[in-house]
Formats: C-alpha cells, sequence, structure tokens
C-alpha cells in the first residue's frame, strides 16, 4: 500500500536518520521525501510503500506513532488513497 | 502525484476542522426472522443482527486509522418493526433484541423500530404506534421513526394526532432524563429507505439484505474554508461546493472500503452537513460565516437555501451513489450557533421553520416546554409533513416536550445529542383542527405557485 507519512517537531539534529531507522526497522519503502523548515518546526512529507512490511497498516500506523512520540516526534502515517479520493477527480 | 499543500490541506481539515464521518450505517433486512411467536422472533432478530454487524465497529476503527479520519458513530438500521413482528405481534420484545445486539456488537445506535402510515394504518400498525413510547422507554439504543405523510399520499390526520400523543408519552416515561426518549424519535414526511442518520434510519423494502451507507460530515471545514473567501456570494457558493466535493469523496471511500471489508453493498453516501454540540462544527456558525450576526436573522433562509444547494452540488459528482437526506440538517441541540442563538431569542420556532422549506429535514432536536398539549405537537408535525408535502422533499419533526420544564430552562442529553434551551411554542389552540382527524389530500403538482 502506498502510504504518506507526516513528520513534525522541533529542529534538531537527526530528525530523518531517526525517521528513517524507524521506517527501516518496520519494511517500510520510503519512495519520496519532501522537508521544509516553518519557523523553529522541522516538517516533513515521506511518500512510502508498506508491501514489504509484515504489519498490517493499522498496527504500523501505532507503532511509528509511539517511537515517534518517544524521540519528541509527530509522526502519521496515512493510506495515500484518502489525498487521491480528495484532491483528483 | 498529491502536492504537499494537498496533503496539508486534508491533514488540517481533520485535524483542527472537524472533518470525520458522521456515522458508517449497516442496513440489516429482517424479513427472514419474522415468526408468528414473539419469543422466536425477536430471537432470530438478536442472531441476525449479532451476525451480520459482528465486525462493523471493528472495521469502523481500522479504516479511521487507515485514512486518519475519525469514523464517530458505527449504526444499524434494520426493516421497520411495524412489518417484522406484526405477525406475533411482539413488537417490544423485538426492540429489547435489538438493544441486546446492540450492546452486543458495540454499535452506538440502532434504528428501525418504525412504521409507514403515510395514507393508512392496519390495526397491527396501530398497536404498533402505542407501543413506542414503551419501546423507548425501556431500551437505550434503540430509535423509532413514523412516516405519516407523502407528496403522493397526502398527510394522514389520523397518525399525525397520535404520534403528537406518543411524543407526549415517550417525553413523560423518561422524564428522569430530560424526556430523552423523544430525541430517539422522528416523525417524517416523505421518509427515505437508505438513510443512514439517526433517529430516522430504517432499512427500506426495496433494499438488499445487507447495505452500507454513510453520512459525512463537515461543517467546521466548509466554515473555514468560508473564512478565507472576501468575494460576492457567487463566490461564497462556489467555495462550498468545492468543499463538499472534497468531504463527499471522502465519504465514498470510506463507504467502499467498508462494503468490502464488511461484505455489504455499497449503497449510499449521504451528503448531508451533520453538525455536533463541538465548537467549531457547527452548520450556524456557516450562515453567521455568511455575513448573518445571528442564526434566526432575516436573511438566513437565502443563507441556507445557498448552502444546501451548494452542498448537493458539490457532492453530487463526489459519489457514484448519493442517498439518504443530503441536506444541511439544523438540529437545535447538536449545534453550538444553534444553541446559543435559541437561547439568546434570536432563533424562533417559527423562523426555524421557515428554515427547514429548504433544507433537511425539519423541526429537529428542538425541546419544548412539558406542558405543551399534544395537539399542540401534532400540529407542528402537520405544519411541518404539509412543507415537506407541497415541496416534494423530506421533512421531519423530533421535538422534546422536556417533563417539568419550560421557557427559560435547559434540557441536557449528552454525547452527540447536545443540550437545548426549552423554546416557546404558540399557546393558540389547534385541538379542533387536529380532532378532525382523516387526510389531507395529496397535493397538486402543476399549476405551481
Amino acid at each position: 500500500m502506498n502510504v504518506i507519512i507526516s513528520v513534525i517537531g522541533k529542529d534538531r539534529v537527526g530528525i530523518i536518520r531517526d525517521v528513517s531507522t524507524f521506517l527501516a526497522d518496520l519494511d517500510v519503502n520510503i519512495v519520496d521525501i519532501s522537508q521544509t523548515l516553518m519557523g523553529e518546526y522541522f516538517t516533513m512529507i515521506m511518500r512510502a510503500n508498506t508491501e514489504k512490511s509484515s504489519m498490517p497498516i493499522d498496527k504500523l500506523i501505532v507503532a511509528l506513532r509511539e517511537k515517534g512520540e518517544k524521540v519528541g516526534l509527530d509522526i502519521n502515517l496515512r493510506s495515500e488513497e484518502i489525498f487521491n479520493a480528495m484532491h483528483r477527480i | 502525484m498529491i502536492s504537499d499543500k494537498e496533503i496539508f490541506e486534508t491533514m488540517g481539515m481533520v485535524s483542527s476542522q472537524h472533518l470525520d464521518v458522521r456515522c458508517i450505517t449497516m442496513g440489516i433486512s429482517l424479513f427472514d426472522c419474522i415468526t408468528g411467536s414473539a419469543k422466536d422472533t425477536a430471537a432470530k432478530v438478536y442472531d441476525k443482527i449479532t451476525s451480520y454487524a459482528k465486525d462493523l465497529v471493528s472495521v469502523g476503527d481500522k479504516i479511521a486509522t487507515m485514512y486518519g479520519v475519525p469514523v464517530v458513530n458505527k449504526r444499524v438500521s434494520v426493516t421497520p418493526v411495524s412489518l417484522v413482528g406484526a405477525a406475533s405481534g411482539g413488537y417490544v420484545e423485538i426492540a429489547k433484541a435489538m438493544d441486546r445486539a446492540a450492546a452486543e456488537t458495540g454499535i452506538d445506535f440502532i434504528g428501525g423500530y418504525t412504521a409507514l402510515v403515510q395514507k393508512g394504518a392496519t390495526q397491527k400498525e396501530n398497536d404498533f404506534l402505542l407501543t413506542i413510547p414503551e419501546a423507548l422507554a425501556c431500551t437505550k439504543k434503540v430509535c423509532s421513526s413514523v412516516n405519516v405523510a407523502s407528496s403522493r399520499a397526502g398527510i394522514n390526520m389520523d397518525a399525525v394526532k397520535l404520534m403528537g400523543e406518543m411524543v407526549k408519552k415517550a417525553a413523560y416515561l423518561t422524564r428522569e432524563e430530560d424526556s430523552i426518549g423523544c430525541a430517539k424519535l422522528v416523525v417524517f414526511a416523505n421518509a427515505v429507505e437508505d438513510n443512514p442518520f439517526m433517529a430516522g434510519a430504517f432499512h427500506g423494502t426495496g433494499e438488499a439484505d445487507k447495505v452500507i451507507n454513510v453520512g459525512v460530515s463537515g461543517p467546521g471545514v466548509v466554515k473555514s474554508a468560508l473564512e478565507q473567501v472576501d468575494g460576492d456570494l457567487t463566490a461564497v457558493a462556489e467555495t462550498v461546493k468545492k468543499t463538499a466535493f472534497k468531504v463527499t469523496r471522502v465519504g465514498q471511500l470510506v463507504a467502499k472500503t467498508a462494503a468490502k471489508m464488511l461484505d455489504a453493498e455499497f449503497g449510499i453516501v449521504d451528503l448531508s452537513l451533520a453538525p455536533t454540540p463541538a465548537i467549531g462544527d457547527s452548520v450556524g456558525r456557516i450562515l453567521e460565516e455568511m455575513g448573518l450576526e445571528r442564526v434566526g436573522a432575516c436573511g438566513t433562509t437565502a443563507a441556507l437555501a445557498l448552502l444546501n444547494d451548494a452542498v448537493k452540488k458539490g457532492g453530487i459528482m463526489a459519489s457514484s451513489h448519493v442517498g439518504g437526506l443530503s441536506g444541511a440538517f439544523i438540529p437545535v441541540s447538536e449545534d453550538i450557533g444553534m444553541i446559543e442563538a435559541a437561547t439568546m431569542g434570536a432563533l424562533s420556532l417559527e423562523k426555524l421553520e421557515a428554515m427547514t422549506a429548504v433544507c433537511s429535514v425539519g423541526i429537529d432536536m428542538v425541546a419544548i416546554p412539558g406542558d405543551t398539549p399534544a395537539e399542540v405537537i401534532s400540529a407542528l408535525i402537520a405544519d411541518e409533513a404539509a412543507i415537506g408535502v407541497t415541496n416534494h422533499k423530506t421533512t421531519a419533526v423530533r421535538v422534546i416536550p422536556v417533563y417539568g420544564k419550560t421557557v427559560g430552562e435547559e434540557a441536557s442529553f449528552g454525547g452527540l445529542l447536545g443540550r437545548a434551551p426549552i423554546m416557546k411554542i404558540s399557546g393558540y389552540s389547534p385541538l379542533k383542527f387536529i380532532s378532525r382527524g382523516g387526510r389531507i389530500p395529496a397535493p397538486l403538482s402543476s399549476n405551481k405557485n
């Protein structure tokens, strides 16, 4: 399944490393990354694929959120379908 | 490729503008549960509902997690119990079985304690109507609806008269909880068979065995979008259309996914803008954002007509099957903008009635004094039914004559049902008119004026 992952947190060294490590641990393949700094907050959007992951998507979402909370990041993963539905005819 | 801007827009709708799917409602046919024994019918009803809807809550939660959009309520609607129980007469036993099945499956509401008597009622249906107050008082999650009029049949004034009395009785039997029984009882004109919203949901006789209908929400999203609009009312209408399209697409996605996961037919998406008592989730606030000082001011009906029409135009292309009630809801107790306007006297019952001529659904979740006579409630139902029948649209009355309370006080129901200031209702008597009974003939559809 194609997914969109949003990451928001106070800027510091190693955010991309932390998130990509989490994703690698969960066998989620990153397809694209864009990031920007909004004030002191680091904001990142990742496109990824979960086909290789053994975890069902609802568990994956919770696992990623919990990992994010431990390092001060707000990480949300959603199926890409909702964005396609809303913004593409 | 979806842009970052679009991604942030969707995320903002959910996180700060209360975008949610109001309900996934599973319609279940109970025709194969009919027996001549009340006990056997109730047992079959319980078994079928708990079997068909056993995964409804978990699937709803899973979809909510997957798409990151809350699914607020999971509900079941069933074949009108007046039909299912006619052979056995065990209507209340069936209501109790429905309530137990609702508790077992963990759903929020179950609708279908329903009779369709728009042209006439059989003796069995009259028996059924008399059981409604008791059924509502002895269950927690069961919702009831009665269709008393249609554009083809006219208005069954005998049923209207009886329903005024039943509303009063339901209020009395649930007097310890601000007459909450009446919050679960709706009297319709032109009722629809695939409505996912409560209290009026029932599974029509022309429906398949197991159907998923979805009701979207999103008043907060529409209001936020309008905050950015500085243009004229054409620009306002265009913005509402675009926003409604996006909101409905979410409903369509959720409905299709839920139907697939639950092995059910995809029925319809209901386009209604359904408010909640939460701050920022109000239809009243949308009308105020358009430029009215308060809901209820002159201009409210026009603003609501614009909103209702634009929501439909935007939503209709976003879904392969649109149905249900599909319009803007104006339940007083469930909308913070309406609660405030009614409390301060900006919104009167008469203005609400005018508003129902241009939107769905009707006089909804309005608290009135507990000593309001039954014939006044019947007459209010007749007025609403006349608006629906004449305009070929669904209208309804869900009023709560709050036992022991009067104007200046408030009734509180909790949860999605909210709280309502007791509103003033005309004290002049329609007793002779209501006592006449009979039928108001169906209206002419030509020579319109």
